[in-house]
């Protein structure tokens, strides 16, 4: 028997951990602490967001610092810390997400005549609690080698029985899918709304996880037409020019293409309010602008800048002007629809 | 090695002799239970308010089908970890072949992959556009049938080659700690090789499979990105839908705690398998069962049924992840960062294994002493936690954490106008916290399992010879529970590196883990870039297994002392 070990052992065990435990939460204290800087919470990567905090600071000397994480573990979080959080900018994706953060109350509105006049007016909220600072477009997507681009026409044409088994649709889990079909029942109305997503249905679509899995599926040939964002296809395009797939911009006679935002808001307790309006405005500028341009291959909200060049050869298209808000609003809405067609 | 039914009786004798007024162990494994249990009530305590509207909408759309894919789930998974554990288990400690030492251990590691990343990987290799069905299409032409990987059994299969595992290595203690003793008079009495492998070796190891299968069928409850990237509905993926989609986080919160009661069913069913049987160590000296030498065919079997398993479930995918690594080189994946990643994920795994080790330690010998069933009831609901979602029990945590932050925030505001911010939200602690919430079943099912082991004869000897209830434990337990406290150690460092919604909700400002860069990339769809973050993972996960392997050379689980006795012994 060795009866000491543990003895020896648990001491100097329980002094480690008792220092780790402590070190940390000071440390995430005086993070938030200082003068001088803004504290972002922010569902978009690192990757895409750091480049124009980094001119945002070369700027203004203002220190960013950020924490990332998934859209509602961040709204969870905002949430729970109530008027202790750290936070003074809350970045996310789709204005179900924003629309959802100003509902519970956990922004403000801001005045900024800067941001009036670089993101337009239906890219934002009423007195600015979120702003729109890049648009997705939502087109139809097609196999180059299988389809012509004549045959397609709008998003309701996908339900026509000649798409049967050749339709690939990302999971209704995902918040894309719930804003466009939301986006349908605000300009459609519920029913027809159904009657199209049943239709889809009945088309027996594949369900995929992700929208670049579902545009490499269309170009091997497990189908032939699908619905993603544009710029999983540039992210495919600009590896691989020749990659066997287009954007059709559908519904160019009626409502348009489905678009959707990536935002940010001045969270409620902001302790860096002014340094928080002044990311929000730099975020809006040219400069900035032009960097989520190239950085991510999604269309500026300012319409002043100009789109990288893959999705400018892609051509203009009519976007879908509903107010986003409202189909924020409908997304609960969207979503049981879907659980009723099975849509998965 | 005698095996002894005891009855209950001894027990009832053990709490007369060994459990006095005044004693804290009791208490100790209440106080932690409870404090475990807390997150976990929250969730629960939504059931007080159903939120009937959103129950009738899934009641006429899909709870049916969300019940019956998850007892599939439950079913295949549960056959599938059942014969590959214990198989492979068997085959490993019974037999000599070639490549025997490293299959030891190389069977363990597959459990390093998370199951998303696995998931991922096998639909990357298997699915319409991948390597092997546009080989399959181009030999055989566009139309021939190939199985399709989105299925329910591509889910099985993915989900069995992560999890089996938990079996294994729990199955493999087992087996090796048993006695050679028995397996001889077995023989002797005339049984052949599958005999005894059916009515000696798996009937002394059932509370260890038990343990094991518990686990990862609790796991495979509770897991998220698989079964959400092959589409298929089961319970977690109706809380996430209710809850991201709905907006509706009671409602999700709800249909949690119905997971949980699937959950208590298990925990139930595991119960019933250990069933009343105690098989305790009646005698000092362990000599392990000498493992026979195979010959001919059937040692290549062996060597290709385990090579079969380590190939399909490790080779290959972290084949497939070194690919995609390499050819990302430069890419969003790249960064200098790594080390500091890779550091902190280490060290918060190692921190968490020491603590949940330590907490389920206390746990079980409290359990152990004191018999009273509401401590009992307690630490099986503490347990609970693992079957949950991650980010459920980080919500779960979040709740208690912030409201702790705010009463103190507002007392020392009220009564020294000064304010203590946030401690614990967002604090190491509360991580910590959440990942025992999360993992302390993992630490506890091991040792449980292995404390049923230990004749209550012995503890009442020593404490006859004068020894305190703590030196019992210090003493006699843990040295002979060494291999049970490696395991626990080893499997929840594994699934701490792991975890990743819990990590993401309550990490420390600025305390990157290699799971939360694996998220960073994955939500923007950089799959390939993922590949590093994950093998780094993976390789983060050897390390525990090539550590415990050598300090612990194939016999497990013996104290010194007993082996130096069995080296005495004239039979071996």
């Amino acid at each position: 028997m060795r009866p000491q070990w543990w003895r020896h052992y648990s001491s100097i065990v329980l002094a480690v951990l008792l220092g780790l435990l402590l070190w940390q939460p000071m440390a995430s204290l005086q993070a938030a602490g200082s003068a001088g800087e803004v504290v972002v919470y922010s569902a978009r990567i690192e990757s895409l967001i750091k480049p124009m905090f980094d001119a945002f600071t070369e700027k203004t000397g203002i220190q960013v610092k950020y924490f990332t994480a998934g859209e509602k573990e961040l709204f969870e979080r905002l949430q729970s810390e109530g008027a202790n959080t750290p936070a003074d900018v809350f970045m996310t994706v789709d204005v179900g997400n924003l629309w959802m953060a100003e509902h519970a109350a956990l922004l403000q509105g801001i005045k900024s005549e800067v941001i009036d006049k670089n993101i337009p007016s239906h890219l934002r909220a009423k007195d600015n609690e979120w702003v729109g600072l890049s648009v997705r477009a939502r087109p139809i997507m097609y196999s180059t080698e299988r389809v012509k681009p004549s045959e397609l026409s709008t998003y309701e044409a996908l339900g026509d029985p000649k798409w049967n088994g050749k339709l690939c649709f990302r999971t209704s889990k995902k918040v894309y899918t719930q804003s466009l079909v939301a986006a349908m029942i605000k300009s459609l109305g519920e029913e027809r709304t159904e009657g199209i997503v049943r239709a889809w249905m009945a088309n027996q679509p594949r369900i995929f996880e992700s929208d670049s899995k579902l545009l490499e599926a269309i170009a091997a040939g497990q189908c032939d037409v699908g619905i993603t964002n544009t710029y999983y296809l540039a992210q495919l395009v600009a590896k691989d020019g020749k990659f066997p797939v287009a954007v059709f911009w559908p519904n160019q006679g009626d409502r348009g293409v489905h678009i959707n935002i990536s935002g940010a808001g001045v969270t409620k307790h902001a302790k860096h309010r002014d340094n928080a309006i002044k990311l929000i405005e730099f975020l809006s500028s040219t400069e900035a602008q032009n960097l989520v341009a190239d950085a991510n291959y999604e269309y500026p909200a300012n319409p002043t800048v100009k789109a990288s060049t893959i999705i400018v050869a892609w051509g203009d298209f009519k976007a879908d002007t509903v107010d986003l808000a409202a189909a924020g609003e409908l997304q609960p809405a969207a979503v049981k629809l879907m659980d009723r067609v099975g849509y998965k | 090695m005698h095996t002894s039914q005891a009855s209950t009786t001894p027990y009832r004798l053990l709490r007369l002799r060994l459990w006095q007024k005044g004693d804290l162990w009791p208490v100790a494994a209440g106080a932690i239970a409870l404090l475990v249990a807390t997150p976990i009530l929250v969730v629960v305590s939504s059931l007080a308010t159903p939120s009937q509207e959103i129950w009738a909408h899934l009641w006429r759309t899909y709870l049916l089908e969300l019940v019956w894919n998850t007892l599939v789930l439950i079913a295949g998974v549960g056959t599938g970890v059942l014969i590959l554990g214990t198989g492979l288990a068997w085959v490993v400690t019974m037999y000599r072949f070639p490549g025997r030492r490293f299959f030891e251990w190389l069977l363990i590691l597959p459990m390093a992959m998370p199951a998303y990343v696995m998931g991922f990987v096998f639909l990357a290799i298997f699915d319409y556009p991948g390597p092997v069905q546009s080989t399959w299409r181009w030999m055989f032409g566009a139309k021939t049938w190939f199985p399709d990987i989105v299925s329910p059994g591509g889910v099985v299969l993915v989900m069995t080659l992560v999890l089996y595992p938990y079996v294994y290595l729990l199955t493999r203690t087992a087996f090796s700690e048993q006695s050679a003793s028995t397996v001889e008079a077995a023989r002797a009495l005339g049984l052949d090789e599958v005999s005894v492998f059916w009515k000696v070796m798996l009937p002394l190891a059932r509370p260890s499979i038990a343990a094991g299968l518990a686990l990862a069928l609790m796991e495979a409850l509770a897991d998220f990105g698989t079964v959400g990237i092959y589409g298929y509905s089961t319970f977690t993926v109706a809380i996430y839908r209710v809850w991201f989609g709905l907006f509706n986080r009671e409602a999700a919160t709800e249909l949690a705690s119905v997971l949980l009661c699937f959950t208590f069913g298990l925990l139930f069913l595991e119960r019933r398998m250990r069933g009343r049987a105690r098989f305790s160590q009646t005698e000092g000296c362990v000599r392990p069962v000498p493992p026979r030498l195979l010959v001919g065919w059937r040692a290549w079997a062996a060597t290709a049924i385990c090579g079969g398993v380590v190939t399909t479930a490790f080779l290959l995918p972290v084949a497939q992840l070194l690919y995609w690594t390499l050819s990302t080189l430069g890419g969003p994946a790249s960064d200098a960062r790594y080390p500091m990643f890779l550091a902190n994920t280490l060290i918060l795994a190692a921190v968490t294994a020491l603590i949940a080790v330590i907490a389920a330690v206390v746990l079980a010998y409290g359990l152990r002493l004191s018999r009273s069933p509401i401590v009992a009831c307690c630490a099986r609901f503490a347990g609970m936690g693992y079957a949950l979602p991650g980010a459920v029990i980080a919500v779960g945590v979040l709740l208690p954490l912030a409201f702790v932050d705010h009463s103190l925030d507002d007392f020392l505001r009220r009564t020294f106008g000064i304010s203590s911010g946030l401690l614990l939200t967002g604090s190491m602690a509360g991580l910590v916290f959440a990942y025992l919430v999360r993992f302390l079943a993992v630490s506890s099912q091991p040792l449980e399992a292995g404390l049923v082991k230990i004749t209550p004869s012995m503890d009442m000897a020593a404490r006859s010879l004068g020894t305190s209830p703590g030196g019992v434990l210090r003493r006699i337990h843990v040295p002979l529970l060494r291999g049970s406290l490696g395991c626990a150690a080893i499997l929840v460092f594994v699934d701490v590196m792991k975890e990743m919604p819990a990590t993401l909700l309550l990490r420390p400002f600025g305390y990157d883990t290699l799971a939360v860069r694996i998220w960073q990339l994955t939500s923007e769809s950089f799959w390939e870039a993922a590949a590093l973050p994950a093998l780094t993972i993976v390789a983060g996960g050897i390390l525990p297994v090539l550590l415990l392997i050598r300090r612990l050379p194939p016999a497990v689980m013996r104290s010194r002392a007993m082996q130096e006795r069995c080296d005495e012994s004239p039979l071996s």
